[in-house]
């Protein structure tokens, strides 16, 4: 793992016996006692997860908000103090750069793009290319990030930052003192679970990590590898960069036309977004459930019962919370409804898999 | 740092598959450095008994719950048996890779290649680092 940067959590996946592995220039655990233990656990108890390789850039100066505007397709404008706001970055042909959350620290003038680790370097070069007279800066290095999530998450981030917490709404945050320095408490997730994700300075974020597993001893808290984070969010049907989402996606056919907000401002790519659309998407993001034994995973093409192609799977898995083997793809339109059939090609047997309900896992 | 059994009497491919020689019949597991890197084990795929295999291809796959993983034949020849109760109960293969996770025999068709395999303190050096 030559080269491949650590975040500032990298001793404590150590000593925790973490299993780790290189991801996106990072090293970082996959998992700790078992993926599908911490799976679960995140669902029942509470999972703590080091997503310090998330990129962060911050956006500041009088010209911030509508350099934010132009760069992300969601509404920014709408975005008051304290207020958090799923988007996309996105490119002059109609594609995607980047999905991300736009933190608003002070309405029109200071915004924190919380980025993919995998983008973070392309990003970054693309806000300053396309910035209009905002002050950018990566503060990637400044910051960790560990995700607090699960049924028992709001208790425990409850038990460090006082009862306030517990009255954060979804998408909003909260700055909070911890050890004399500033950390927000972001009431966000990739899990489909009640939690926090915490940007803490790098040089608190060990700190904070051990105080959370202490404090949540008797909520059931423990750490949660990269391969549970995948697993959790493929039950949810949440699109991971590269693989539901790329540069030449349109945001429509990804099911993301909620965060894209064409009437009331202009962006980059705005008119090709909307061209597309409206000449017709031929294909679909759906949820798929293996009818046949077999397990989809992304690449893996579609076909129908005549045997014409009709889409490919782009993340597929054995869910931990329901033991059937699920998968995320798209699907010509035509075929795309609930409880159509159709053939997954894997491994030169074609194998049926049904169109079904998302999230797979229902959640209040 | 994990320790692993590696048994003397058996064979080794690059691989991370196990081969145990009992005059003509091969049998063959994966290892548990490689169950370990794996993860927990939720799908096998294995060839019918009657099937041919080669050396050094593909005879079946494994998965976790992260990624899917072919799986190398150590000699070429028959498969005579195959443990089919690893399609219903796949974790067997985390459990005790080197016994009950055994997953095909084959009946081998030349002696030769096991010289194209390693033997176990070869294989140690491979996975102890």
């Amino acid at each position: 793992m030559s080269g491949a940067k650590r975040t500032p959590l990298f001793d404590c996946h150590v000593a925790l016996g973490a299993k780790m592995v290189e991801f996106a220039g990072w090293e970082m655990p996959i998992e700790y006692q078992g993926l599908r233990a911490e799976h679960v656990n995140t669902r029942t108890n509470v999972g703590l997860f080091d997503v310090s390789h998330m990129g962060e850039i911050r956006v500041k100066g009088p010209k911030a908000l509508d350099t934010v505007e132009w760069l992300t397709s969601n509404s920014v404008a709408k975005l008051e103090n304290g207020q958090a706001q799923y988007s996309l970055l996105t490119n002059f042909e109609g594609g995607i750069v980047d999905d991300l959350i736009v933190y608003c620290l002070e309405k029109a003038v200071d915004y924190l793009l919380c980025v993919n680790a995998s983008n973070t370097d392309k990003d970054f070069a693309w806000v300053v290319k396309n910035n209009r007279g905002a002050q950018v800066s990566n503060e990637s290095a400044q910051w960790g990030q560990i995700a607090v999530q699960g049924p028992k998450a709001i208790e425990l981030v409850s038990r460090l930052f006082g009862t306030k917490v517990k009255s954060v709404p979804g998408f909003h945050f909260l700055p909070a003192d911890f050890e004399g320095a500033q950390v927000l408490l972001a009431r966000t997730g990739y899990t489909g679970e009640e939690g926090f994700e915490i940007f803490v300075p790098a040089a608190k974020a060990a700190l904070l990590w051990n105080l959370l597993l202490d404090k949540g001893q008797d909520l059931g808290v423990g750490p949660v590898g990269l391969g549970a984070r995948d697993t959790l969010r493929t039950e949810m049907k949440y699109p991971l960069y590269g693989h539901e989402i790329d540069d030449t996606t349109n945001p429509y056919a990804a099911g993301l036309g909620w965060v894209i907000k064409p009437a009331s401002k202009d962006f980059i790519g705005r008119d090709k977004i909307v061209a597309g659309k409206e000449a017709g998407l031929k294909r679909k993001l759906v949820g798929l459930k293996m009818v046949d034994r077999g397990i989809a995973r992304q690449g893996y093409p579609l076909f129908s019962f005549d045997n014409k192609e009709i889409g490919k799977v782009t993340s597929g898995t054995v869910s931990p919370s329901l033991g059937d083997n699920i998968a995320v793809g798209y699907l010509d339109n035509e075929y795309a409804e609930l409880g159509c059939e159709v053939l997954v090609e894997i491994r030169g047997r074609k194998l049926k898999a049904a169109v079904v309900k998302t999230p797979f896992v229902q959640k209040n | 740092m994990a320790t692993y059994h590696i048994p003397e009497e058996n064979y080794y491919t690059k691989d991370h598959e196990w081969a145990q020689v009992d005059e003509n019949v091969v049998t063959v597991g994966i290892t548990e450095f490689a169950q370990d890197q794996l993860g927990e084990v939720v799908y096998v795929e294995l060839p019918e008994e009657g099937a041919k295999v080669t050396q050094g291809e593909v005879f079946g796959v494994i998965e976790s719950v992260k990624a899917a993983n072919d799986l190398y034949a150590p000699v070429s020849g028959t498969v005579i048996e195959v443990n089919a109760s690893l399609l219903d109960d796949p974790g067997t293969i985390n459990d005790d890779p080197m016994n009950d996770g055994w997953m095909i025999r084959i009946e081998m068709d030349t002696e030769k290649e096991l010289a194209n395999l390693m033997r176990a303190p070869d294989y140690k050096k491979l996975v102890v680092k």
